[in-house]
């Protein structure tokens, strides 16, 4: 692997975080202190403690999921998405470097930046709520292996995309459902049985029970079923991507 | 002088909607030769360049550039190539110093500001270098996009229609940094729908249609082949036939007798068979004339020709 090219894309993409530092870090940041505000302060007060953690607590892995979810795909998506629209992506293209350094580069600038920001967020969180990281490497695992993953997915979204409505399309219409409707906010224990039984098909909810078991030690499913899932969804993007560079699907006529 | 650095071999593409863009074509390039690729617009101009530096997979045929296939060895064939592409497209809210470091870093060079330096003064970018790109004109961003373009110290330059919407003084700036270029030893291949910009630049010229290529040929001797010249006698009293004095194979007879129509270039006159001489010939036989003017075929008449022949 040539690292100057890897280099060039990530630091290129790096800085275009540093230029939009308003909507990159701080609007995120932002919203996720409003979560706190309305979740944590005015609902959580009326809410009991879950499995010995103040709801407060409860929510902040759910809310960072959510965040490095939704940030990762935007993020990677947009990165690649916007050569495309400019057209730039002719130099991307006619580079003598293999389609993993483009992905290293690009995915690898989306998922550090939702890194940063869910360290960030993380940090946020600490002045509204007590915080403990159980299993700070297993925390720092799912953190990193769930940017990684939806940045892949995100720069598939990216490539698919041929319009900016497209590029919305999946972050609005999936990824935010499942991400609210996968155990951010709640335990799904709280849920009737059959909804239980449904929600389970939410590969999400596998991703938040896992990550909040790494604070707390508490989960709603197995910590293998989360890994499992996981390392499922990385697999398959990285087959898709593998499979859009063979091809040339919507890279090269 | 045969040292080709591109070797184009049987090479046809088809998209996907069936649209044949280019049909078997063949083509050499020659290290250090200016090419230029002249061709209407959907000849197949675009597409062929983009073939060769990766951006439209062939359907068939094969790129060499410098002994390495283009697909299987796209390293060293692609790092041996620079593109300009036709349209502006840049990162608008880049400076023009970091989307040419950018460059270089994308093509797998460690970073050499004083190249990029050099770079940037020799296409008069240097004062820009802070300035980002949505900020330039259309002929600075051009300029910007040849900056990325030699950013890692290609051995061959594709130019695709460099000085489209380009003005005149800023095409001549143009053609002053390809020339250095090519004395630098890079090969440069150009579009253009400029047949000024062609017998200006190039070595040899090539004309594409409809995917084809239909004239590959030294501009010299395409110009020799063009740059015959003809001189119409409108004479006073038709002739039926020339008189033996005058029966030469550069004359003849047209409009019923009453052009007398002289094809000439610039051997004639060296060996003292020129105009002048024409014409003391023409009083010694008494032929006079009313009037009389001289046509020569350009470049672009033989390109339409060539284009119109093939539709």
């Amino acid at each position: 692997m040539n690292l100057y090219p890897v280099r060039a894309i990530y630091m290129a993409e790096m800085a275009r975080t540093r230029r939009t530092m308003l909507q990159s870090i701080v609007s995120p940041v932002i919203s996720t202190s409003l979560y706190f505000v309305v979740f944590g302060a005015a609902i959580g007060s009326r809410i009991s403690e879950i499995n010995g953690v103040s709801y407060g607590a409860f929510i902040v892995p759910g809310l960072i999921m959510l965040m490095l979810l939704t940030q990762s795909v935007s993020n990677a998506s947009f990165g690649i998405f916007f050569p495309k629209f400019s057209g730039s992506i002719y130099e991307i293209l006619s580079a003598p470097i293999s389609y993993l350094e483009v992905v290293v580069g690009y995915v690898g600038a989306a998922a550090s930046k939702s890194i940063i920001l869910g360290l960030i967020i993380l940090l946020t969180s600490n002045f509204f709520v007590p915080l403990e990281i159980a299993h700070p490497i297993w925390m720092l695992t799912f953190l990193v292996l769930t940017a990684v993953t939806f940045s892949l997915l995100g720069f598939i979204i990216g490539i698919w995309a041929d319009g900016f409505d497209k590029l919305q399309l999946v972050p609005l219409l999936v990824i935010t459902p499942l991400t609210f409707l996968g155990g951010s906010f709640y335990s799904i224990d709280m849920l009737p049985p059959f909804w239980q039984t449904i929600t389970l098909a939410n590969p999400v909810v596998y991703l938040v029970s896992g990550f909040r078991w790494s604070f707390y030690g508490i989960s709603d499913v197995s910590l293998a079923a989360s890994v499992t899932m996981i390392l499922l969804f990385l697999a398959a993007s990285l087959a898709i991507i593998a499979w859009i560079f063979r091809t040339g699907y919507r890279l090269k006529p | 002088m045969n040292d080709p650095i591109i070797t184009i071999e049987g090479l046809n593409k088809t998209y996907e909607g069936g649209f044949q863009a280019l049909s078997r074509v063949d083509l050499t390039i020659q290290r250090g030769e200016i090419f230029a690729l002249l061709g209407p617009n959907g000849a197949g101009k675009t597409t062929l360049i983009s073939v060769v530096c990766g951006l439209v997979n062939p359907t068939q045929g094969h790129v060499l550039i410098d002994g390495y296939d283009s697909v299987t060895h796209y390293r060293q064939a692609r790092e041996r190539i620079g593109l300009v592409p036709q349209e502006l497209t840049n990162e608008a809210f880049e400076t023009v110093w970091n989307t040419v470091s950018f460059s270089r870093g994308l093509f797998g060079k460690p970073p050499n500001p004083a190249h990029i330096e050099k770079v940037l003064k020799s296409l008069a970018l240097w004062d820009k270098r802070n300035n980002r790109l949505m900020t330039l004109s259309g002929g600075m961003k051009r300029r910007v996009l040849i900056a990325k373009a030699l950013s890692h110290e290609p051995r061959i330059l594709f130019l695709d229609e460099p000085t489209a919407g380009v003005d005149v003084e800023l095409r001549r700036d143009m053609w002053e940094v390809v020339r250095g270029l090519r004395d630098n030893g890079v090969t440069i291949i150009l579009t253009t729908h400029y047949i000024e910009e062609a017998e200006e630049m190039a070595d040899r010229i090539g004309v594409i249609n409809r995917g084809e290529i239909v004239l590959v040929e030294e501009k010299a001797a395409l110009m020799n082949k063009l740059g015959s010249k003809q001189l119409t006698l409108q004479l006073h009293t038709p002739l039926t036939s020339l008189p033996a004095s005058l029966d030469q194979d550069e004359l003849s007879l047209a409009a019923d007798g009453y052009e007398l129509v002289y094809t000439y270039d610039g051997r004639q006159e060296e060996e003292g068979r020129g105009i002048s001489a024409l014409l003391t010939q023409l009083e010694k036989a008494g032929i006079g004339f009313k009037d009389l003017h001289t046509r020569q075929s350009s470049l672009e008449d033989i390109f339409v020709d060539l284009v119109k022949e093939r539709s």
